[in-house]
C-alpha cells in the first residue's frame, strides 16, 4: 500500500527585519521610502506614546483611568502600521490598540473617557475612520471584513486594517474573517501582534502552527511574518499590503513578532509567567532605542529631542486627562436614549423612573 | 392587488426596497443563484446583480460581522441566517455587536441591519431548524424582534425593518411560507414596528399571540364561539418591543387573557407579556393569565412535534380554565 503523504507545514517562517538592533539598515529592499520629516514624526509618535503609556499606568493605579491595557514595547507595530495608512482607511482595533486610534484621529481625552467607562469615548468624531476598541476577541476581524467589502462595493481605493494578538488568532472569527476576505478578495489587512502571550498562555500552547503567518495559507491569501520591534519592517509590510488592497489584489495577513514590556493589564502579575531573562532579551530589541540609534546616526535625533517630546507628552496627557475628568457624567436617561434612533415607548417609561 | 403567500410577500418586500434604495444588499448561504433553501430570494440576484445579492462562505458569525461592517459603511444589509438554530454561531455579532453599536458609539454609528431567519415547527425539519428562539433575542437590548403571521404584515413589516436605522431580527415561520394566499398591495407600504394588531374582536377573553399561533388561536376561537365564548385575538407582530397598550385596552374589555406561543413555556415572550399585564392591568383581571406553550424541553424530533406544538384544543382548554376561574 502506498503511504499517504501526510504533511504538516513544520518550517518556521523567518521574521523579516529592516533595521538591526544597533540601528543599521540590513534589508535595503524592504526599507520604506520616508522623508526626514516623516522619520522624525514616527520617532516623535513612538516616544510620545511610550510616555503616555507610562503616565496611563500611573493614572490607572491612582484610579483615574478604568481598564487600561499597557502598550510599551509595541510602539513599532502600533504606530508603524497606522503611519502606513491613509486617513480614509478604516482602523478596527482590539482593546489594546488605542494608539492606532489616537494617531488616526481620536482625541486622547476620548480614549481616556473610553477607559473610564464613559460613552463619549466611543463617539468617534466625524471623518475619523475608526471603530471603538473591541472587547470580544476577534469580533473586530469580521467588522473589518464588512467594512472592506463596503470599500469594494463603493469602488473606493481604501483599506480596512484590523488588529488582534496571538491569542486572537485562535478564535473562530479569525478564520472566518480570513476566509471571507480571501473568497471575496477584500481590501483588508489582518495585523496580528504576536507578543508571545495571550494574557498568561504562551505561544507554544496557543497553537501547534509554527507561525501565525502560516494561517493565511488555508484562506488563500498572502501571509508574512515580520519583526514587530522594527518600525521600518512594519511600515514596509503594511504599505505593501495596503497597496495590494488598493489595486484590488485582496487581503494580507501580517504577523508581527513583538513584546509587551508590561503585563497584560494593570491587574496582572507578569512575573508569574515571564522570566527576568526573557524580559531582558526583549529590552535589547526596544523599538524606540533601535530607531533612535538609526536617527542619531543620520543626525535627525538627539537625547534632548527625546526629553523634549517626553515633557510635551506629559503636559498633553495631564491636560487631556483633566478634560476627561471634567466631561459631564453620563446619565441613565441619556443611556436609554442612545439605545435606538427613536426611543420606544417602554423605554420612555423606564426613563421616567430615573428623571 | 395581488394574491401572495408569505414567501412571495417577503420576496416582494425585498424587491421593493432593492429597487428604491441602492444601499440595500442581501447575502447569506445559498441566497444568490438558487434564492435560498426556501427560494425566498429566488430571482433577485438575476434582477439586481451579484454585487447586491450574493452567496457567502458557510460561516454564520462572519455573515453577522459582514452585516455590521457594511452597516457602518452606510449600506442596509439583509443578512439571511439559513435556519434559526444556526444563529448561535452568530449570536455575538447579532446581540453583542450589532445590537450595541449605537449605544457603544453614543450614536456615532448604527447598524441598520435586518437578520432574516426561518424558524418554527410542524414541517418535520431536521433538528435545530425549527426552535423558537425569539425570547432569547428579545431579551437582548438594542434589537427589535419581528414575527409576521400573514403575507400582508410580512411585506409591510419587512419594509419597515429594512428602513429602520437599528437592527431588526426578522423571523419567518416555516409553516407559514406556503400556508395560504392573501391580498398584498403592490409597491411600498409599511406596517409599523412595535404595533400589535387586533385580528379578531371579542368580549370575553383576550388571546395574545404571534406568528403561526395566531392561526391556532383563530381555530380555537371559532370553536369557542360555538360554545358562546367570544375571544379577542391580538397578534403581537413585534415581540420586542411589546405593544402593551393594545393588550391593556383589550383586557379592560375582556377581563381575562391567555398568551399562546410555540416556544418553550418559561422565561420567554409570554412570560414578559404577563409581567407587563401585571404592571399595567392587574386590577382589570378576573383570573390569572395563563400560558399555552411548548413544554420546557428541547424541541422534539419530527415524530412527535405535532403533539409538542400548542394545538387549538390546548388553547380552548386554557380559555375555559380562565373563564371558569
Amino acid at each position: 500500500m502506498t503511504r499517504v503523504p501526510y504533511e504538516v507545514y513544520t518550517e518556521d517562517v523567518e521574521a523579516l527585519s529592516v533595521l538591526s538592533p544597533d540601528g543599521e539598515v540590513i534589508n535595503k529592499e524592504m526599507m520604506p521610502d520616508l522623508t526626514d520629516d516623516q522619520l522624525k514624526e514616527i520617532m516623535y509618535r513612538m516616544v510620545f506614546t511610550r510616555t503616555w503609556d507610562d503616565r496611563a499606568v500611573n493614572l490607572g493605579r491612582q484610579g483615574r483611568l478604568g481598564f487600561y491595557a499597557p502598550v510599551s514595547g509595541q510602539e513599532a507595530t502600533m504606530i508603524g502600521s497606522e503611519f502606513a495608512l491613509q486617513k480614509e482607511d478604516f482602523v478596527c482595533p482590539g482593546y489594546r490598540d488605542i494608539p492606532q486610534l489616537v494617531w488616526h484621529g481620536l482625541p486622547l481625552y476620548q480614549a481616556f473617557l473610553y477607559s473610564r467607562g464613559h460613552q463619549h469615548g466611543g463617539q468617534i468624531p466625524e471623518g475619523v475612520n475608526v471603530l471603538m476598541p473591541q472587547i470580544i476577541i476577534g469580533a473586530q476581524i469580521l467588522h473589518a471584513t464588512g467594512i472592506a467589502m463596503g470599500f469594494k462595493l463603493k469602488k473606493q481605493a481604501n483599506v480596512a486594517i484590523t488588529y488582534t494578538g496571538d491569542g486572537g488568532s485562535s478564535e473562530g472569527d479569525f478564520y472566518e474573517g480570513l476566509n471571507y476576505a480571501g473568497a471575496f478578495k477584500l481590501p483588508v489587512i489582518f495585523f496580528v501582534q504576536n507578543n508571545g502571550y495571550a494574557i498568561t498562555t504562551p505561544f507554544a500552547k496557543q497553537t501547534a502552527a509554527k507561525s501565525i503567518a502560516h494561517k493565511a495559507v488555508a484562506a488563500g491569501i498572502p501571509g508574512i511574518k515580520i519583526d514587530g520591534m522594527d518600525v521600518f519592517a512594519v511600515i514596509s509590510a503594511v504599505q505593501q499590503a495596503a497597496e495590494r488592497a488598493r489595486k484590488g489584489e485582496g487581503a494580507t495577513l501580517i504577523e508581527a513578532v513583538t513584546y509587551r514590556f508590561r503585563p497584560h493589564s494593570l491587574s496582572d502579575d507578569a512575573s508569574k509567567y515571564r522570566s527576568k531573562e526573557e524580559e531582558g532579551q526583549w529590552n535589547e530589541k526596544d523599538p524606540i532605542a533601535r530607531l533612535a540609534k538609526y536617527l542619531e546616526k543620520k543626525g535627525l535625533w538627539t537625547e534632548e529631542d527625546t526629553l523634549r517630546v517626553r515633557e510635551e507628552a506629559k503636559a498633553t496627557v495631564n491636560e487631556q486627562i483633566k478634560k476627561a475628568e471634567q466631561t459631564e457624567k453620563m446619565t441613565i436617561p441619556g443611556l436609554i436614549d442612545s439605545m435606538f434612533e427613536v426611543t420606544p415607548k417602554h423605554l420612555e417609561e423606564q426613563k421616567a423612573d430615573f428623571e | 392587488m395581488a394574491q401572495m403567500n408569505m414567501k412571495e410577500a417577503i420576496r416582494d418586500a425585498m424587491r421593493v426596497e432593492l429597487t428604491r434604495d441602492p444601499n440595500v444588499l442581501i447575502f447569506g448561504e445559498d441566497v444568490g443563484n438558487v434564492g435560498g433553501v426556501f427560494r425566498v430570494t429566488e430571482g433577485l440576484q438575476k434582477e439586481f446583480g451579484e454585487e447586491r445579492i450574493f452567496d457567502t462562505p458557510l460561516a454564520e458569525s462572519a455573515i453577522g460581522g459582514l452585516a455590521f461592517g457594511l452597516g457602518v459603511q452606510g449600506f442596509r444589509p439583509i443578512a439571511e441566517i439559513q435556519f434559526v438554530g444556526f444563529i448561535f454561531e452568530a449570536l455575538d455579532q447579532i446581540v453583542i455587536q450589532a445590537a450595541r453599536l449605537r449605544w457603544r458609539s453614543g450614536g456615532r454609528y448604527n447598524a441598520p441591519v435586518v437578520f432574516r431567519t426561518p424558524f418554527g415547527g410542524g414541517v418535520k425539519a431536521a433538528e435545530l431548524h425549527t426552535d423558537s428562539l425569539e425570547g432569547l433575542i428579545a431579551q437582548s437590548p438594542g434589537i427589535k424582534v419581528v414575527i409576521p403571521s400573514n403575507p400582508y404584515d410580512a411585506k409591510g413589516l419587512l419594509i419597515a425593518s429594512i428602513r429602520d436605522n437599528d437592527p431588526v431580527f426578522f423571523m419567518e415561520h416555516l409553516n407559514l411560507y406556503h400556508a395560504f394566499r392573501a391580498e398584498v398591495p403592490e409597491g411600498e407600504y409599511t406596517v409599523e414596528l412595535g404595533k400589535a394588531n387586533v385580528v379578531r374582536e371579542g368580549t370575553d377573553v383576550s388571546i395574545i399571540t404571534y406568528g403561526l399561533m395566531v392561526h391556532t388561536a383563530t381555530k380555537a376561537a371559532d370553536q369557542l364561539e360555538k360554545d358562546g365564548i367570544k375571544a379577542e385575538i391580538i397578534d403581537l407582530r413585534t415581540v420586542s418591543p411589546i405593544d402593551i397598550d393594545t393588550i391593556v385596552a383589550s383586557i379592560k374589555k375582556t377581563n381575562r387573557a391567555i398568551v399562546v406561543q410555540e416556544a418553550q413555556k418559561s422565561s420567554g415572550v409570554a412570560a414578559e407579556v404577563i409581567a407587563q399585564i401585571n404592571e399595567k392591568a392587574l386590577l382589570h383581571l378576573e383570573a390569572p393569565v395563563l400560558r399555552v406553550a411548548g413544554p420546557d424541553t428541547i424541541f422534539p424530533f419530527a415524530q412527535i412535534e405535532d403533539s409538542w406544538i400548542p394545538t387549538p384544543a390546548r388553547v380552548i382548554a386554557a380559555v375555559k380554565k380562565v373563564m371558569e376561574f
